[in-house]
């Protein structure tokens, strides 16, 4: 019993994986990237499949990627396994409490909120120096499952990570937006007084799934920590979490494969853009971004959708 | 016959507007009830009152006994009261099939607050698809709700609300919006599917022929009282009711 969207994403992550010896340094790197931001988006993705959209979501992206960080940084643990976990619970346990208050907002004060409490953090961040202020400071990993990586091997080893973190997230995911509550968070976008009248609680869904959304925003920041080596406040800068939203929407929400297939092209834009036109590749990705309102209003992955359809 | 439904003293005003000027009612358990009444006579406001949407300015509401005044709606329907709307609370991007199932989900999920809630969990497809064909939604199920005729929302929004088995169902204008010629088939539905269940159930409707039809007892609202209350035969011969409610005038002209 496996679905169409199952089998894709087994086949995309069997084949950058096999296909990971024979990369080159940068291309697994923008994997990399892309796949970490991916799964940050996949977490707006079901925000939005609720009717919310957060203008926040770097908050935890950072905070997932300090949370690995300090481990090196504060506690002298190496090992990627056991930041990656701490890149998960931080973020988990402080989305639990911030969600009792946001659980009650929606539409754009729900944004904005959101966006408040990461500009706090950006801004507590930025004023501490024992974390490097501004400046950031670096990450270093030395093993994975009390494994050993050896030198020249991180940025492998973390791609491989990514890929199947990536797959684990959207496969679960997946499986959670057909399931019931799933579908009861496309019930609360469309009517939350129905659904109180049906004896349930839209709190708790928009609750359970905004803790969801943070704990993939904190894989995706502690992963990223991971294969850059270095963090900084930036991450939870109302720019970062900005991006987010444009590649979601770049994206399209209808399919959880699209995040991350529209991260990939948005870091694959930025990059060549940056390389080929460094003056203007903020334009560029503004261009995009109007071509596919205009011409795909559901996203990339309406893309896909066509040719299903056509077939 | 013991009541399932208490009101006392209700009252409720909007700014100036009353509402709802000490209202007593005692509903008796497994009857049918209309409530008749012009707009603005507050039979939409005694229905958003008993299921906790709005409090009332004075007042108890006892169901079973128990006072729920202080209940929101979604205690209320957890306890067994559940309701339709005037203008169909459908989940309108999802299809027929899947509005009625994120119902069923709801009972499934919390499986053991429901008295049916183990039956649901075990069965929810097969329960969802019974529903289906008992409303005669079959024909629509894979069709996204926002794009159905009315009367087929009214449906779908009353088999939504009967998803949690109630004890008390109230309906607010099932006929409204309607054609002429369907309006006795929804009630027919609505009917048989409630009769099996044992369901006590109030229903607003200003269509007198729907009222006639299926209520053993009338309520007719004025200007936030109940101004008769009886057979429908009695009461919708009444010379208030006929002055106020249904509109004499117009019955002379005819």
């Amino acid at each position: 019993m496996m679905d169409h969207t199952l089998r894709v994403l087994l086949g995309v992550a069997a084949l950058l994986l096999a296909g990971l010896p024979f990369m080159p340094q940068w291309l697994a790197f923008l994997i990399t990237l892309a796949l970490a931001r991916g799964l940050v988006v996949l977490g707006l993705v079901l925000l939005m499949r609720t009717g919310l959209v957060s203008f926040g979501q770097g908050l935890y992206y950072c905070l997932g990627a300090y949370a690995a960080a300090l481990l090196d940084h504060a506690a002298g643990i190496h090992d990627a396994a056991l930041m990656l976990l701490a890149a998960l619970l931080v973020p988990v346990v402080v989305a639990l409490v911030l969600g009792l208050l946001l659980a009650s907002y929606r539409g754009i004060f729900f944004a904005m909120l959101s966006l408040a409490f990461s500009m706090i953090v950006f801004g507590l961040l930025i004023k501490t120096s024992a974390l490097g202020s501004s400046d950031g400071f670096n990450v270093a990993t030395r093993s994975i499952f009390g494994i050993a990586i050896a030198d020249g091997y991180n940025g492998r080893v973390f791609m491989a990570a990514t890929v199947i973190l990536s797959g684990i997230a959207a496969g679960a995911l997946h499986h959670y937006l057909n399931s019931h509550l799933g579908r009861l968070s496309a019930a609360i976008r469309d009517n939350e007084l129905r659904v109180e009248y049906l004896g349930a609680s839209v709190r708790n869904v928009v609750h359970l799934n905004y803790v969801i959304a943070a704990a993939l925003g904190g894989i995706g920041g502690g992963l990223t920590a991971l294969a850059v080596g270095h963090i900084d406040p930036d991450m939870a800068y109302w720019t970062t979490s900005g991006e987010f939203v444009f590649v979601a929407v770049l994206s399209g929400t209808g399919n959880v494969l699209a995040p991350f297939f529209g991260s990939v092209i948005f870091e694959a834009i930025r990059t060549l853009a940056n390389q080929y036109a460094p003056n203007i590749w903020q334009m560029t990705l503004g261009l995009a971004m109007l071509a596919i309102i205009m011409f795909l209003p559901a996203g990339l992955w309406a893309l896909f959708r066509r040719k299903t359809r056509a077939a | 016959m013991s009541a399932i439904l208490e009101a006392q003293g209700l009252s409720k005003s909007f700014g100036a507007v009353i509402a709802a000027a000490d209202i007593n009612v005692s509903v008796a358990r497994d009857s049918v009830t209309g409530l008749i009444g012009s707009n603005g006579a507050g039979k939409t406001t005694f229905i958003n009152m008993v299921t906790g949407y709005m409090k009332p300015g004075a007042g108890t509401i006892r169901f079973d006994g128990h006072d729920i005044t202080p209940f929101t709606p979604r205690r209320i329907t957890q306890l067994g009261i559940a309701r339709s709307f005037q203008v169909p609370q459908l989940f309108n991007s999802l299809a027929v099939r899947d509005n009625l199932l994120a119902a069923v989900g709801i009972v499934a999920a919390a499986a053991t607050r429901w008295a049916h809630g183990a039956i649901t969990r075990e069965r929810a497809g097969a329960v969802t698809d019974e529903m289906l064909g008992r409303f005669g939604l079959d024909a629509y199920r894979d069709k996204p709700a926002g794009v159905l005729p009315e009367g087929v929302r009214k449906l779908l929004d009353i088999a939504m609300a009967l998803v949690v088995k109630p004890r008390i169902l109230l309906l607010d204008e099932p006929t409204s919006g309607v054609s002429a010629d369907e309006k006795f088939g929804i009630m027919d539905v609505v009917m048989s599917a409630v009769k099996s269940d044992r369901v006590t159930v109030m229903f607003v409707e200003h269509d007198m022929d729907i009222v006639n039809r299926y209520a053993q007892r009338v309520l007719a609202f004025y200007d936030g009282r109940i101004i008769a209350d009886g057979a429908p035969a009695t009461v919708l011969k009444d010379d208030e009711v006929r002055k106020y409610v249904i509109g004499e005038q117009l019955h002379v002209a005819r």
